[in-house]
């Protein structure tokens, strides 16, 4: 999509005056809900997501179980506030593409098979939505399942790279997305870099793509880091009992 | 009644025989409530609502479209609730069933039936175009009187909405038009008790659960019994007086919240 919007000022600034590699700002919350045996509250830009997880419990209905590991069961869900023109309620194809996307990549990391028969459901809701809801609700999901104690082989994050002009660029904005070149959101375990999700959409060449990624993972890695300090904010002062 | 419901019943109704609720409470007193508004940038208006535990979401949306035939002069309203899976384990995700259903017509009576919204002044074009109004409650986590919750959220969030003409290109953007907002409370009984504000133990054993929603001047504007349980006369005007003097202090909350 090509258009007149300038997506750079003259100093190499982008429209919300980041570097090319910056990221958004991001603010995460642990254990906000009482009822959830885990949740997080992420903010990520104008992003706003809540991810809650609930089990591991009894698979139903039952025909969904698997005799040898739990099932993980991620549902990604917008507000119908959340975007600027009202978005019916309830799941549409794109909400249930995103989901099974998500579920597929938590389902690697979470050690399913000590939960046979059983699902684990993490419930991510977007309550206001500026580009880069997936990695924002998959980054919750991830601390939500940490802080319901769900044990796991790391702790999945996720973010995206882009390019915009020509240039590779970290973590796009509204406007970039609407008015870039590609998009390329993954998912990686930040401990081994093995990577769980990857969608991209747009136009890169190989060289562009080796950047990209390489840029997504160093975003992936920083926001790795503030999910771990939210998740020692809430849990360092708990003592041993 | 399966057994865990029996042993908290049994647990609750004694202490209610001496005037006492599980977390202290008298038994006429809310939780603590807290409201928090403009919550979400890309709604016309918006609200986080905590009562206890309790935690509720409510954006308000709106667009142009057509008037209904029976009152071409007047804006429409609709309300939506979802229990969404997020807000507690028992919630399961698909189309609103009957509980999300009553709840949404429930605030939406309160709201629609009060003439809280000034739907006369949101026509644009007689028959053709007026300002369609969309409240979505949320419940995010669930521990009892979602309809106090839901109500109050909605009604923040109309209270901070600013009608978005500029983006429909119809002039200036101006402050959602109000009147005095009712407000509802919620009590239920069990084990002949009657509690303010239940949580959801309380609610769990609830045989019988009344909303009355009172006016500045203390007049009913709205009421809805649920549940199989009855009340009588005498506890009837009992549960009115109590959501008078609660009504009250929750208008106070409200309106510090809202800056007014």
């Amino acid at each position: 999509m090509k258009s007149d919007i300038k997506l750079f000022d003259s100093d190499g600034k982008r429209l919300d005056g980041r570097k090319p590699d910056e990221l958004r700002e991001i603010k995460i919350e642990v254990g906000v809900l009482h009822r959830a045996e885990g949740s997080c509250y992420l903010e990520w830009g104008g992003n706003k997501a809540i991810a809650a997880v609930y089990g591991p419990r009894e698979a139903i209905p039952r025909h969904t179980q698997n005799p040898l590991r739990a099932i993980i069961n991620a549902r990604y869900n917008m507000a119908a506030f959340s975007v600027e023109d009202r978005k019916r309620p309830g799941p549409d194809r794109r909400s249930r593409e995103i989901s099974k996307v998500i579920s597929e990549a938590l389902a690697k990391i979470v050690l399913t098979e000590r939960f046979p028969r059983a699902s684990i459901d993490v419930n991510i809701e977007i309550l206001e939505a500026e580009a880069g809801t997936r990695c924002a609700g998959l980054t919750a999901a991830g601390v939500a399942l940490a802080d319901a104690g769900i044990p796991m082989r790391d702790i999945p994050v996720a973010c995206a790279a882009g390019k915009i002009e020509n240039q590779i660029v970290l973590d796009l904005g509204k406007e970039e997305d609407n008015h870039g070149d590609a998009d390329l959101p993954i998912a990686i375990s930040p401990r081994t870099n093995e990577i769980l999700l990857m969608q991209m959409d747009g136009h890169l060449t190989l060289d562009e793509f080796d950047t990209a990624l390489e840029l997504a993972m160093k975003g992936c890695h920083i926001v790795s880091d503030l999910q771990k300090k939210a998740i020692m904010k809430k849990y360092q002062n708990i003592e041993e009992v | 009644m399966t057994i865990t419901p029996l042993i908290k019943h049994d647990y609750l109704a004694k202490l209610a025989e001496s005037g006492k609720r599980a977390d202290g409470r008298e038994l006429n007193e809310f939780r603590n409530i807290e409201i928090e508004t403009n919550i979400i940038s890309k709604a016309e208006g918006s609200a986080r609502v905590k009562i206890g535990n309790t935690q509720v979401v409510v954006g308000i949306k709106m667009d142009v479209g057509e008037p209904y035939s029976d009152s071409p002069e007047s804006g429409v309203m609709t309300t939506a609730a979802e229990l969404i899976p997020l807000a507690s384990p028992d919630f399961e995700a698909g189309p609103p069933r009957e509980n999300a259903i009553e709840l949404a017509r429930v605030v939406d009576r309160g709201i629609r039936e009060s003439g809280v919204i000034e739907l006369d002044k949101l026509c644009i074009e007689p028959e053709e175009k007026v300002w369609i109004v969309f409240i979505d409650i949320h419940i995010i986590d669930y521990d009892g009187n979602l309809f106090d919750a839901a109500s109050l959220a909605a009604l923040a969030a109309l209270l901070t909405a600013t009608v978005p003409a500029e983006r429909f290109e119809l002039g200036e953007n101006y402050p959602l038009p109000l009147k005095e907002p009712p407000i509802s409370c919620t009590s239920v009984k069990y084990n002949n008790v009657i509690v303010m504000d239940a949580s959801l133990d309380e609610e769990e054993i609830a045989e019988a659960r009344l909303t009355v929603a009172t006016d500045e001047n203390g007049d009913i504007r709205a009421m809805q019994k649920g549940l199989s349980g009855s009340f009588d006369v005498e506890e009837i005007k009992k549960v009115i007086k109590s959501s008078i003097d609660n009504g009250k202090k929750i208008r106070e909350i409200l309106y510090k919240s809202v800056g007014k």
